[in-house]
């Protein structure tokens, strides 16, 4: 292995970290360096996505710790895309008077997400938990004048070490139990040992930290804080990104490294095993989710709690267990990412409109902003699982995946509190909307103080029209992303 | 061809939303026009045999994957269907003209209902189905939400969510069908043997999840309100087609995957609507809130359509079937008086107020069209009405001989509550003989007061009491197609 061959195959990893010193020292050297960042961290990020089309399509480097399979580039991609919005998002955001420093944080969060997707190999993928961490952890805490930002930022860096720290345990037993870190071997190693206890202690610390990162309740608690007090392009990432690639990388754990302790979730027929806790979690996940969105008054928290329902959706898939499960998971939270980082935008731009993320502040946003009231509307109602929008075709497939795993239809429980779930959800989502498009107008729009310029509020609204247009269009024509998943699905 | 009623009603949808707001109510009254001559050419032009059978249009892989297609087919009952679906379309529109208020908008979510109404109408696999079923749910919220009158923010909201929920039923049911058979095609799971242990489960919690959007009681609280709440238009759409749609897909789908489970609870569909048909007469009776009146009426005429289905022969079924077409336009007609021609002048609905106006002088036009409604709504022969009840009566004479008498019972009801509301909100008593002169001196005052009966009002109005009369006269032109349709299908005894 040539260090030549090694540069290659990580080229978009490298692309990536290059953009960001970049970006860095443009912040530290230009004397108006917004626009030129966010200018240099776009561009970054195309090259990059050019660099893992030019991929080959399978390739293993170092024993698992960085493997290319069309599954995982296209994964990289699809975080990618994701950062880009984020970048987008963020260079129309006065808030932030380092632009340089933060786009950095935004590009080496985005490795993290590579690292994260492109690894098969649990040490590996730690580095690539803690990365993402500590970077999302500065970019919720980015705001220094509001306090709200700072509370985000504390919240999520104390649950989220919390979790690393129990993610790690967990992998430490593993190791100690199989002596090897690549999924793979430890699969064959499991599948000569019994459940025992330590195995199952193992089993449950792994699996919390990675609750902690995609916000299943009972491990959520941090969400609502971050997503409303983050800045909201940090907010956006946080929801979308990081909650991608950490569902990418829990699929692979579950289903390749732990899959001869599968278990089974079905009514009356539970084995132990990890998918009957994965089943609980997204059973509780489900429920107090929604429930608790009922409550809501802010977008913000609104869509922090609605995050952790869809994650209890999202899970239903991983406990179904085999190819059509893992490949609707992934669908479904692909879509539901590409939807919040849509539907953040909105909630950005009304923000710097009126001041606030509260329903109130979005009373009659039809009569200020058409577009981007009929883009929240597309993004809630995807959410809601209104078809012909792509979150409807995301919960169609899932839940049918669901069925067809377990034989003679064991999974119908979680299946049927799913849409129990989706059908309380339709009312919260529709609230939001009422206030879009039937309320009085309560707060007038007072145009932004600092006059953020022309152009970046563009870019903003073409972004989030971009977004509600994907939305529209995977949930008209699923099959171009569908089939490139289960393709891509091993 | 007939298809396209879905394509340019959706893409006259797109179009408003581009459009200066002057073309507004051209456009949509052009889509529906367009939507309603695609109808009666096909209806025309298509030979009785070919409608026999559910008969595929257009049929091209989506998800191949996952086994969908977007395929279409059309057979006697679809027909029907999507012909009340485009006359109710273009009158609703018609009665319409002088909305003001964020015109675009209105009729952009009008034309989506539409749409989605043609769609689930002709759609012959289960996954399309069930978009276009739910595509119709959020349209309705906003029309009546934005576009409502009394307590309208709570009428939407409720009536959202009991279609969703039944939505949620369905979906359930259609996951179940889908993963059993492994296929989406109506045509194949309609051959396809569901072991009796799932049908006896399965059909229950799909017919049910239709059944809400139907108005069955007692799940048919949304209906009134609902009503009550929508613009006129919004009205007309929900009773002329919305309503049909659970309907239709209770035959459609329910029935005809699940027979046995549907011959094992067919009797109990038969007593909850008996009891929808004779309880929503009864409430009608009582209510002094004209649309809640109609909307009352509206559960309790569909509580026919659900008889015939559970009479599971030909007969019932075929007459079910022409009661969803009838009860389509003599409602869009009801509520077009009731909200348009009525409420729009005297800004209440409430039938004492009504009763003093002395409205069959003031506008004889309205009370016209209202008298000739209430006469098909009855069931006055010669009259659509008629000709679907006696029908259904028939039919289910040969099974619940003593839901016939039940619901004949329910049928005086029915005229008992019409010709009060006749009587009250048009040809009211102003007092004693003595107080002639007041009469004539308020006479003059309304028809100063109220604006004349428009053009718009008049064409849409006639449409639908030709449709009405057409087929009370003639049953056999819709009879002819819908009875071999429905002998094609598998659940009959």
């Amino acid at each position: 292995m040539s260090y030549l061959e090694l540069l290659k195959l990580a080229s978009p990893e490298a692309v990536v970290v290059l953009t960001a010193l970049v970006v860095l020292s443009i912040g530290l050297l230009a004397s108006r360096p917004a626009a030129a960042c966010a200018f240099t961290a776009a561009f970054g990020i195309l090259i990059s996505i050019g660099a893992i089309l030019l991929l080959p399509r399978n390739a293993t480097l170092f024993g698992g710790m960085l493997v290319i399979t069309p599954l995982n580039s296209l994964f990289k991609i699809i975080c990618l895309v994701l950062a880009f919005s984020t970048v987008l998002f963020a260079q129309a955001e006065r808030a932030s008077r380092h632009p340089g420093e933060y786009l950095a944080l935004v590009l080496l969060a985005a490795v993290g997400l590579m690292l994260l997707v492109g690894s098969e190999e649990l040490l590996m993928i730690f580095i690539g938990l803690e990365l993402l961490g500590l970077s999302l952890y500065v970019m919720a805490a980015f705001d220094k004048a509001d306090v709200r930002s700072a509370e985000a930022g504390l919240k999520y860096f104390l649950f989220g070490s919390t979790s690393s720290a129990f993610t790690l345990f967990g992998i430490s037993l593993i190791y100690g139990m199989t002596g090897t870190t690549g999924l793979a071997p430890i699969a064959t190693k499991l599948a000569s040992m019994s459940l025992q206890p330590l195995l199952a202690v193992a089993i449950v610390m792994t699996l919390v930290g990675f609750a902690f990162k995609i916000a299943a309740a009972p491990f959520h608690l941090w969400a609502p804080d971050a997503y409303q007090g983050a800045p909201v392009p940090s907010a956006a990432f946080i929801a979308s990104g990081s909650k991608v690639a950490s569902f990418v990388v829990l699929g692979k754990i579950v289903l390749v490294g732990f899959a001869p302790v599968h278990g089974s979730a079905a009514w009356h027929a539970m084995v132990a095993g990890w998918s009957p806790l994965l089943a609980a979690l997204a059973a509780l996940s489900i429920v107090i989710g929604n429930l608790l969105a009922l409550a809501q008054s802010n977008v913000r928290r609104l869509l922090a709690y609605s995050a952790v329902a869809h994650a209890g959706y999202t899970l239903i898939g991983f406990v179904a267990g085999d190819r059509d499960g893992l490949s609707a998971a992934l669908f479904y939270i692909t879509v539901y990412a590409v939807t919040l980082v849509g539907a953040f935008g909105v909630v950005g731009v009304v923000r710097r409109e009126t001041g606030g993320d509260d329903y109130a502040n979005f009373s009659r946003l039809v009569s200020r902003s058409p577009l981007l009231a009929g883009c929240m509307a597309i993004f809630m109602l995807s959410l809601a699982g209104i078809p012909p929008l792509a979150g409807f075709f995301g919960k169609f497939y899932l839940f049918s995946a669901a069925l067809h795993a377990v034989g003679n239809q064991g999974l119908l429980w979680l299946v049927a509190l799913g849409l129990v779930g989706s059908f309380v959800s339709l009312y919260y989502y529709l609230l939001v909307l009422k206030a879009i498009f039937v309320d009085e107008p309560s707060i007038a729009a007072a145009p932004s103080v600092d006059g953020i310029g022309i152009l970046s509020e563009i870019v903003q609204q073409a972004t989030v029209s971009l977004l509600a247009a994907a939305v529209v269009l995977l949930g008209v024509m699923p099959n171009v992303l569908a089939s490139q998943i289960l393709a891509a699905t091993p | 061809m007939i298809a396209w009623t879905i394509y340019v009603t959706f893409g006259g949808a797109v179009l408003l939303l581009f459009l200066r707001r002057a073309f507004a109510r051209w456009i949509a009254l052009l889509t529906t026009i367009a939507g309603l001559a695609i109808c009666l050419v096909t209806f025309v032009r298509t030979p009785i045999a070919d409608l026999a059978h559910f008969t595929t249009i257009v049929r091209v892989p989506w998800v191949p994957a996952l086994g969908m297609n977007y395929h279409l087919a059309i057979d006697g009952v679809t027909l029907t269907m999507v012909l009340v679906t485009g006359i109710s379309a273009v009158s609703t529109v018609l009665f319409s003209w002088d909305v003001k208020d964020r015109q675009n908008e209105f009729f952009f979510w009008l034309l989506l209902v539409v749409a989605g109404c043609y769609g689930v109408f002709l759609s012959a696999d289960l996954f399309l189905f069930f978009v276009f079923y739910e595509l119709v749910i959020v349209p309705k919220y906003f029309l009546i939400a934005i576009f409502g009158s009394t307590n309208k923010e709570y009428g939407a909201m409720k009536l959202t969510l009991y279609s969703f929920l039944g939505g949620i039923f369905v979906f359930v049911g259609i996951l179940v069908a889908y993963v059993s058979a492994g296929s989406l095609d109506l045509n194949e799971l309609a051959r396809f043997q569901f072991s009796p242990q799932l049908q006896s489960w399965a059909f229950p919690v799909l017919f049910l999840g239709f059944a809400v959007l139907a108005g069955i009681w007692p799940l048919h609280t949304w209906a009134p309100t609902g009503h009550a709440a929508a613009p006129t238009a919004g009205s007309m759409l929900l009773a002329g087609i919305v309503m049909k749609l659970g309907s239709y897909a209770g035959l459609r789908v329910a029935m005809n995957l699940f027979p046995q489970g549907f011959h094992m609870w067919s009797k109990w569909i038969a007593v909850l609507a008996v009891i929808g048909i004779v309880y929503a007469a009864a409430v009608a009776l009582r209510r002094s809130d004209l649309k809640f009146v109609i909307g009352y009426s509206s559960v309790s005429h569909m509580g026919f359509v659900l008889l015939g289905f559970a009479t599971a022969n030909a007969l019932g079924v075929s007459g079910a079937v022409l009661q969803m077409f009838s009860h389509g336009v003599i409602a869009a007609l009801l509520f077009a008086v009731a909200g348009r021609m009525i409420y729009r002048r005297t800004h209440t609905r409430e039938l004492d107020a009504l009763a003093a106006m002395n409205l069959s002088r003031a506008l004889p036009f309205a009370a016209f069209t209202f008298v000739v409604a209430s006469a098909a709504s009855i069931g006055i022969p010669g009259f659509s009405g008629f000709a679907a009840e006696i029908t259904i009566l028939i039919g289910a004479w040969k099974t619940y001989p003593l839901a016939v008498w039940i619901a004949g019972a329910g049928m005086v009801l029915v005229a008992a509550f019409t010709l009060r509301a006749l009587k009250e909100s048009f040809f009211g008593e102003i007092g004693a003989e003595g107080d002639i002169r007041k009469a004539t001196a308020i006479t003059t005052l309304n028809r100063e007061e109220f604006n004349p009966i428009t053009v718009a009002e008049k064409i849409g109005a006639c449409m639908l009491m030709v449709a009405t009369l057409a087929i009370g006269v003639y049953p056999k032109l819709l009879l002819d197609r819908i009875v071999p349709a429905v002998e094609a299908m598998r659940f009959l005894k």
